[in-house]
């Protein structure tokens, strides 16, 4: 049974659960909510949490490990004669995973009968043939011990499926049974949902934490991975970036952590004056007509996507600059693509998330502060200056540092309008690039993963995690030192 | 603290510091002032009382113009200071807010030193031509302030870190360091303890030889301490002004009398 039929099923079970421990609850009571402890509909939602909750966590838990228990079955039955050379046994088991897709394919569209395609034989049968005419295209012709494993393949889930929807259906009854037998008047209901309701939030709470706990690990251990093929010192402090898959790479992170922080350097140039100009004019200065206009239109600049700003520096800034200091100009720059250009517009996407930190940061200085200054007869620059940007400070350097870590990680930009090249030059019109773009450049294409030009992705994303992380922490740790300034 | 105030009172003749005339002032669509005439005289101390909302702070507020900052606030009339039309085209708010010094009610002190507290309106109006000048003006304005001896010896520790009852003084000596000719104070006690609060009161009365202060107040047994004139504000409406014995003994408005005796507000 699909898992979709499975989950109907138990919702509409925990339905009938809420309706069913709801009146139950009223007939125990004499049909007087007064005489329960809790509200007839907590016994109702009690009901239905016992149901559904216990059985659709079994569920997800079951749909994620079942391929993992299935491949490794399937995958320790593979004799090593059935690997071709030059291959490796993950590879045979993706085509024994397509063969056994395309065979449930071909048995859903009827072109190969269940029986059939659990008794296929690679000598007699065309496979390759007939799993093309369902669209599924295989590479090579289909060797028998690959065949019989995806027929043991197909084999083990269908049985594990059957197991599944046993055990998820006998889970959501036992809950349904179980809260429908504990209901009764005394029972206290509302007490035992709260709780419910309580373990569902730190549930959630903890699928972030977790998730983001794995994905630092899994970058921890490729990047020793990567370690172990590359010698960390070269990585941190080798001057050279060049990379080829033929061995022989020079992997040093210096030019594009050079790249990086010099294209974050102009981008902040851009955005921190202009950002912080616009935030002063929009809380100090604007009538309230203005700011309600002029406020979302600048927040709409943050709602860009930044593929569009790459287009924007890579199709009307480039060339403009390269007309200004180009060949025909002052002759300081090559091509389009330079830092210059990408942190012009990179600065420009920064400029809504400057400004708009800084005006809600300015906003929170307290009236008094400027009531204080106008009354000694301070103007609004005065104020401004000497009183409002003080006071605000630490909580714009907040925004700034936050606004830093964007442009750190930023990669569209940097891709379309900063150019390719890793060096490490002082030039603000060099093509230069960023860690960022060197991860995407590394992973695209047919890569060997346990190649250290692979693996160096890992240490390069690990590295901008580490930069930003801490660019982060102390935004925060500066953020929330300001706050306690007023309380 | 004012021992026999009436024998006092009755002495001092001063010129007109402030004379309003037909003041109105509109909140958007509500009329919060209605035509409010008053004189407000020199080296004394007027009091504005009244229940809540009566419209005290908000004309209070329409002597230096801070009202300004309001977007929805419209102020009519004719306010003059020494003669002058302080609503008039030509005078500078900012200037005007120099003359006319503000204390407010809750402390508000900026969160810089001591010192720079002090030294924020000389600086920004030039009062002083040296660092010496300017130290000069800083103490003399924290001991008119009545706090010098309690924060001399850390004048470099942020203003924020006094106590309340230090704040609104130290509030009250960066208001005076500007040299203000009048001295406003918007419920300067509300936020203060009994003995603060008497330490202020002090200061107001010492204050007088040399400003008009004029002092918005919940407190009628504060007014009647501290004030040589009292104005009775009650929805919008300047109902009664005089000397301030007269008003607390002899009101002639009935709608006075039931305010201090406590009928109403």
């Amino acid at each position: 049974m699909p898992a979709t039929w499975i989950v109907l099923l138990v919702l509409a079970l925990a339905v009938t659960g809420y309706v069913l421990g709801r009146s139950r609850a009223l007939k125990s009571a004499g049909g007087d909510s007064r005489n329960l402890h809790s509200l007839p509909r907590y016994y109702g939602a009690h009901v239905l949490l016992m149901t559904l909750v216990p059985a659709l966590g079994a569920l997800a838990l079951w749909v994620i490990l079942q391929p993992l228990i299935v491949d490794n079955a399937i995958s320790a039955g593979l004799p090593d004669s059935a690997i071709p050379e030059a291959s490796t046994r993950g590879l045979v088991m993706s085509d024994v995973r397509r063969v056994a897709d395309g065979l449930d394919l071909a048995v859903s569209e009827g072109t190969i009968s269940a029986e059939d395609a659990a008794s296929l034989r690679p000598e007699f049968n065309n496979i390759r043939d007939r799993l093309g005419e369902v669209g599924v295209a295989l590479g090579s012709d289909v060797s028998a011990p690959v065949l019989k494993a995806a027929q043991e393949y197909r084999r083990a889930s269908s049985t594990a499926s059957l197991l599944m929807t046993i055990t998820v259906l006998a889970i959501a009854l036992l809950g349904f049974g179980y809260a429908l037998s504990r209901t009764n008047g005394e029972f206290r209901a509302r007490n035992v949902v709260e709780s419910g309701i309580k373990a569902l939030l730190v549930a959630a709470a903890s699928i972030a934490i977790l998730t983001t706990l794995g994905i630092v690990l899994s970058l921890i251990f490729n990047t020793l991975e990567f370690f172990k093929l590359y010698p960390a010192w070269d990585f941190f402090f080798g001057t050279t970036w060049s990379p080829s898959f033929g061995g022989g790479s020079e992997l040093g992170i210096l030019p594009l952590l050079w790249g990086t922080f010099y294209i974050s350097l102009i981008a902040l140039a851009v955005a921190v004056p202009i950002g912080l100009f616009s935030a002063v004019y929009l809380s100090e200065y604007a009538p309230r007509r203005i700011r309600s206009i002029a406020k979302p239109l600048l927040e709409v600049l943050a709602g860009i996507p930044t593929i569009v700003y790459g287009l924007f520096a890579l199709l009307t800034v480039g060339p403009l600059l390269l007309k200004v200091f180009g060949d025909g100009g002052l002759d300081w720059m090559q091509a389009g693509t330079a830092v210059m250009t990408a942190g012009l517009v990179m600065g420009i996407m920064l400029i809504p998330f400057v400004s708009s930190l800084s005006d809600d940061i300015i906003n929170a200085v307290p009236q008094a502060m400027r009531d204080g200054s106008y009354g000694l007869g301070a103007t609004k620059s005065e104020t401004v200056r000497q009183v409002i940007l003080p006071a605000a400070l630490p909580g714009i350097v907040g925004a700034i540092l936050l606004a830093a870590s964007r442009a750190i990680g930023e990669t569209m930009i940097v891709v379309l309008g900063a150019g390719a090249a890793a060096r490490l030059s002082m030039n603000p019109f060099d093509a230069m690039t960023t860690v960022t773009a060197k991860i995407v450049s590394q992973l695209t294409g047919d890569a060997d993963f346990a190649s250290p030009e692979a693996l160096v992705a890992f240490a390069l994303g690990m590295t901008l995690f580490v930069i930003t992380l801490g660019l982060n922490v102390f935004a925060l740790y500066i953020v929330r030192k300001y706050r306690e300034q007023y309380e | 603290m004012y021992d026999a105030p009436t024998l006092e009172r009755d002495v001092t003749e001063a010129k007109t510091k402030f004379s309003a005339r037909n003041v109105q002032v509109w909140y958007g669509d509500t009329h919060a002032i209605k035509d409010v005439n008053v004189e407000i005289e020199d080296n004394t101390v007027t009091a504005f009382i009244g229940p809540s909302g009566c419209g005290k702070s908000t004309f209070l507020r329409c002597l230096n113009r801070m009202n300004d900052t309001i977007d929805v606030c419209r102020v009519e009339g004719d306010i003059r200071l020494d003669g002058e039309d302080i609503y008039d085209k030509k005078v500078d708010p900012v200037q005007l807010r120099a003359k006319v010094g503000m204390v407010f009610q809750k402390p508000n002190p900026f969160p810089k030193s001591i010192y720079d507290n002090i030294a924020y309106g000389p600086r920004i109006h030039g009062l002083a031509r040296s660092k010496a000048e300017l130290d000069e003006i800083v103490e003399n304005a924290l001991r008119r302030g009545a706090i010098w001896d309690e924060v001399k010896d850390r004048l470099d520790a942020p203003g924020t870190g006094l106590s309340g009852g230090q704040q609104q003084r130290l509030c009250i000596a960066r208001a005076v360091a500007t040299q203000p000719e009048v001295l406003l104070m918007d419920e300067p006690c509300s936020a203060l303890d009994p003995i603060a609060t008497a330490q202020v009161e002090e200061l107001i009365d010492e204050l007088r030889a040399n400003f008009s202060v004029i002092i918005v107040t919940h407190s009628m047994q504060q007014a009647a301490r501290v004030s040589q004139k009292t104005a009775f504000f009650h929805l919008g409406e300047l109902v009664e002004f005089g000397e301030t014995g007269h008003i607390f003994t002899n009101p002639e408005d009935e709608r006075t009398e039931s305010y201090i005796t406590g009928r109403i507000g």
